[in-house]
């Protein structure tokens, strides 16, 4: 992208390395992800997509190298310390807080950025900041009117819905969205990503996907992860036209 | 469903309410039917509440399946036992040391055991438990393996006069004054900030860090917090007992905790006080009957488990208010 020499990029990655034994899952991956971009990661299964994002986010810890967000060296940081500052992640196989209700998973998901949470006499009921950008979050996803169902009641798409809307809610700069379109019904998807593009306009995403053309459709920039490496970055044409990402993983009818 | 302001039946309301009032009453109506033997058994059952409801705490609210809760419970007991033995009989001296030293070994041994988790914790809070009681066992000049009777009790002035805790009265409006405090605690913690916050890591710790949620240090100040209320009962229990003995460290009391936090309910505001009640009657009713009444417990137990998932309170909220889905 043009803007790309202008500022560092907010996220930087350098020689990234994660082992298990002597398999490598994830091999010297250098990846800049550009403020305001929506950055594609894509690549076949076992290519090593969500153990990067967990290296990223900070739930595993790389072997070696490198990960700077907004100009700072976050390698060694808790994942908690990472969410603060504004880089958090969705998971692909839904994590939601059973024993709360829709809004309440919600309010939980900017209450865990705001400060410290270790106030434990005023009921949080009366927290009405929380609430308002909960509902705020619901409506955005569709939810507004399930806000105090149990999430055991939503179904499969309204739980991806959430498990995304609870990523949204900190207004993080970073947003890393692990497969949010995995297992939805084509209605679903579309409601995703339109979703996605809308967090796009605030936020920077990093966003793992199987489908390609909603790859397309919405990255600026993709990468592609092969064997725990980064085969190619660019431009969605010209990822399209990149002969070794074609051999690799596009294969002959993306063409 | 936190969120979701239900103004709450008028049964659920007054029951704590009428619990308090028979409560404070108690001592009265046994003296009016000539049984004050009892204050004491009550007395017992208010203290092993205040223990089970600081269990609960960990185990039912933080999800940490700590199984040397015991230990915190001794280690009142002996902070005071062995001060009173000193010579120190001052209640806020008792109070403060207990805190300050369950505490500080609540930090150190959760500081290094929450950094596991599922059945390693399990292992590593009762390995650490068992450490402690054989610590008891071993300290001659405090009783050894014999346990350490105090001829004193705390004492806390009040103005001019003294409340001498040995006073049947005494222990047992104090221990039930803790029990109340602890209780309003726990019924403000759980919609709370905080509380919720815990609640949300029980659920999935992983998501909880992910959104920014420092668990680990949120666990250990939960771990922290119960064990001191904990050693508090402790305290109260070496009052009330006028002994301390290994005994109250071993792992078989965690386990006696335990099953009170099963049986009134895990995470329940009652849970601790109906489990510790009802547990400590059925010893008391079984006991005069038969000597094997811990095999007829155990069966109550099951079909706890089996019929009521959450518990005795479970059971009593299931009844009073219909679940509206």
């Amino acid at each position: 992208m043009t803007s790309a020499a202008a500022q560092p990029p907010l996220l930087e990655v350098r020689g990234l390395e994660k082992r298990y034994g002597g398999v490598v899952a994830t091999d010297r991956v250098d990846l800049d992800v550009h403020a305001g971009d929506v950055h594609a990661l894509i690549g076949p299964n076992g290519a090593g997509k969500t153990t990067l994002v967990a290296q990223l986010a900070g739930q595993l810890a790389s072997d070696r190298g490198t990960i700077a967000f907004a100009g700072d060296d976050i390698t060694r940081l808790a994942a908690h310390e990472r969410a603060r500052r504004g880089l958090v992640r969705s998971f692909q196989i839904t994590r939601l807080f059973r024993s709360a209700s829709v809004i309440d998973n919600v309010a939980l998901a900017v209450q865990a950025v705001a400060g410290t949470s270790l106030r434990a006499w005023r009921p949080v009921g009366r927290d009405t900041a929380l609430f308002a950008r909960a509902r705020e979050v619901l409506d955005s996803i569709g939810l507004g009117a399930k806000a105090g169902h149990g999430v055991d009641e939503l179904s499969h798409g309204e739980r991806r819905a959430l498990e995304v809307g609870m990523t949204l809610a900190s207004r993080p700069r970073l947003i890393l969205l692990d497969e949010p379109m995995a297992g939805m019904g084509p209605d679903e998807s579309a409601r995703m990503e339109a979703l996605v593009a809308a967090s796009a306009a605030t936020s920077t995403v990093l966003l793992i996907e199987h489908d390609v053309d909603v790859v397309f459709r919405l990255a600026d920039r993709v990468s592609v992860l092969v064997g725990g490496r980064v085969i190619a970055t660019g431009a969605p044409a010209a990822i399209r036209s990149d002969a070794a990402v074609i051999a690799a993983y596009l294969g002959e009818e993306q063409r | 469903m936190l969120s979701e302001a239900k103004p709450p039946g008028l049964g659920r309301a007054l029951a704590p309410l009428v619990l308090a009032a028979v409560a404070v009453a108690l001592p009265l109506v046994l003296r009016a039917f000539g049984l004050e033997f009892y204050l004491s058994l009550a007395t017992r059952i208010v203290v092993y509440a205040i223990a089970a409801t600081s269990l609960n705490l960990v185990l039912g609210y933080g999800g940490m399946v700590s199984f040397g809760h015991a230990a915190f419970v001794g280690i009142g007991a002996y902070v005071t036992a062995v001060l009173i033995s000193e010579g120190a009989t001052s209640g806020l001296l008792h109070l403060a040391a207990t805190v300050a030293v369950t505490a500080a070994a609540a930090f150190v041994i959760g500081a290094i055991s929450l950094r596991t988790r599922g059945v390693y914790f399990i292992m590593i809070t009762l390995a650490f438990a068992q450490m402690l009681f054989y610590l008891a066992n071993s300290v001659k000049g405090y009783g050894g393996d014999e346990g350490l009777n105090i001829r004193a009790r705390s004492l806390f002035s009040l103005g001019a006069r003294i409340l001498d805790l040995k006073e049947p009265l005494a222990i047992y409006y104090v221990s039930l004054a803790v029990l109340a405090f602890a209780l309003v605690a726990l019924a403000r913690f759980a919609p709370s900030r905080f509380g919720r916050a815990v609640l949300a890591l029980r659920d999935d710790d992983v998501r909880a860090e992910a959104l920014g949620f420092p668990t680990y240090r949120y666990k250990l100040v939960v771990f922290v917090v119960a064990a001191s209320l904990g050693g508090i009962a402790g305290a109260l229990g070496a009052n009330l007992q006028g002994y301390v003995s290994p005994n109250l460290l071993h792992w078989t009391q965690s386990g006696t905790l335990m099953v009170m936090v099963i049986l009134g309910g895990v995470a329940t505001v009652w849970g601790g006080v109906i489990g510790a009640a009802v547990l400590m009657l059925l010893q008391e009713v079984l006991g005069a009957y038969t000597e094997h009444h811990e095999f007829w417990i155990g069966w109550i137990l099951l079909a706890v488990v089996l019929f009521a998932r959450h518990g005795l309170s479970g059971l009593l909220a299931a009844r009073r208010a219909p679940r509206a889905s």
